[in-house]
């Protein structure tokens, strides 16, 4: 130990952020109890934390089919997509549990209306062909977003996301499956079809986030390999792959500026309404409250069995410690 | 509800918070082959954590066998590559097979 205090406490940190930056740099993973600097493990917390009550509100507009799923094979597959959905929820409350932060904690900042949710699941779900919607742009734009998360700097975040990538596919093939079959219906149905896509199509697009320029914690999550590209980057890329899929199956996607663009090798799309964006990510899109308001019946309605649970562990631990004890 | 009920509400919460621990899994994915860290959970008790651990991890065939452990009886080391825990595997390079030269002639070695 030196005997002067200010030089050698400022020393060690300068040590430790060289090697975190380096660490990044070359690409490897930072892991659960590596130092890290502290606006590295808040941005992960907000953003982890967002993402898990996404998985979690995401059960609702689904879960609001399965008592009235079509037929049973509709029903089974509905009930095992919502099942993962959370499941997904709990793999990332369990990587963010991994960074200090509090699972219930968690929760309670979603109800308490102090941390967000991604603004899809704001929006109503009206018929049956929203559920196949849902799994063929909702989840499409998830998977979009999460593939190059699988690679993010966070080693628990990054393995989540492979788990939950692995599961989205059927999410999205389920949905793509359900569509073609109503295409194949009646008259009514392929205008149901038509009309949750010219419902869903805008919001879609919101999911990637703001634009580039207005997105005030891209940058640095890209230098830190949190994210790996741009929301613009990746929305431009989802919108690339769902034309074909529309095409194939028969629907027109609401935008009469779609349109390819042979210079840019992309489609070239419309203006996207950020003030609705606004609107809804700030509490006023049409289902907010009574998302927040399942959630926290739910939440308070199973109370009593996680206590009956934890009072149950609690005497058989105390009957086990008499037992020993006798012994 | 009166302010009393919600505070305690909120300290019941907080309880069972506290009583249902954090459990790390682990799963082995088929016979032959190490079970492998997949994740935490929380659970009541040792059981509750092994049916948690099924339903969360388990859900496509993913293991024929489940370890849960608290995580408060995990010791672990500091994964920190620069601590000297891990120095001394690095200097007995005589550990190693490629340490020996051994002539071309002499097979199956």
């Amino acid at each position: 130990m030196t005997t002067t205090n200010t030089a050698p406490a400022a020393e060690p940190v300068t040590e430790l952020e060289e090697h975190f930056n380096r660490t990044i740099q070359r690409d490897q993973r930072i892991e659960p109890r590596d130092w890290m600097p502290e606006g590295y493990r808040k941005t992960l917390i907000r953003q982890i934390a967002q993402h898990a009550h996404s998985e979690i509100i995401g059960m609702q507009p689904e879960g609001n089919w399965i008592t009235r799923a079509p037929s049973l094979r509709r029903k089974a597959i509905l009930l095992a997509k919502v099942q993962d959905e959370a499941g997904h929820g709990l793999y990332l409350y369990s990587a963010a549990e991994t960074l200090g932060a509090d699972r219930g904690e968690l929760t309670e900042r979603l109800l308490a209306g102090k941390q967000k949710y991604s603004s899809i699941f704001n929006y109503p779900t009206l018929t049956f062909a929203d559920v196949g919607v849902i799994g063929w742009l909702v989840d499409g734009a998830a998977i979009c977003n999460q593939v190059p998360l699988c690679r993010s700097s966070y080693g628990p975040y990054a393995r989540a996301m492979i788990r939950i990538c692995k599961e989205e596919s059927f999410h999205q093939r389920q949905g793509y499956e359900l569509l073609m079959t109503m295409m194949r219906g009646t008259e009514e149905q392929r205008r149901m079809v038509q009309d949750a896509v010219n419902r869903w199509w805008w919001p879609s697009l919101m999911m990637f986030g703001p634009p580039d320029d207005q997105s005030k914690h891209t940058a640095q999550s890209m230098a830190w390999k949190i994210k790996r590209h741009t929301n613009d980057e990746l929305r431009q890329k989802f919108v690339d792959m769902t034309v074909p899929q529309a095409e194939a199956l028969g629907v027109t996607l609401p935008d009469p500026e779609l349109k390819w663009n042979p210079e840019r090798g992309h489609y070239d799309f419309g203006q996207i309404d950020w003030d609705e964006f606004q609107r809804v990510i700030s509490g006023n899109g049409p289902c907010n409250a009574q998302r927040i308001a399942a959630r926290k019946r739910a939440h308070e309605e199973g109370a009593w069995v996680r206590e009956a649970a934890a009072a149950y562990a609690r005497k058989q631990r105390e009957r086990q410690q008499r037992q020993e004890a006798a012994a | 509800m009166s302010s009393a009920g919600k505070a305690s509400e909120q300290a019941t919460t907080e309880k069972v918070r506290h009583e249902w621990p954090l459990y790390e899994v682990f799963v082995r994915s088929k016979r032959g082959l190490n079970h492998v860290h997949v994740g935490s959970l929380h659970a009541a008790d040792d059981e509750m954590a092994l049916r948690h651990a099924r339903d969360l991890y388990t859900r496509r065939n993913e293991g024929v066998s489940i370890w849960v452990v608290k995580a408060e009886h995990i010791a672990a080391s500091s994964p920190d590559e620069k601590d000297p825990f891990f120095a001394p595997s690095a200097d007995k390079v005589y550990r190693h097979p490629t340490f020996y030269d051994i002539p071309e002639n002499v097979p199956h070695m």
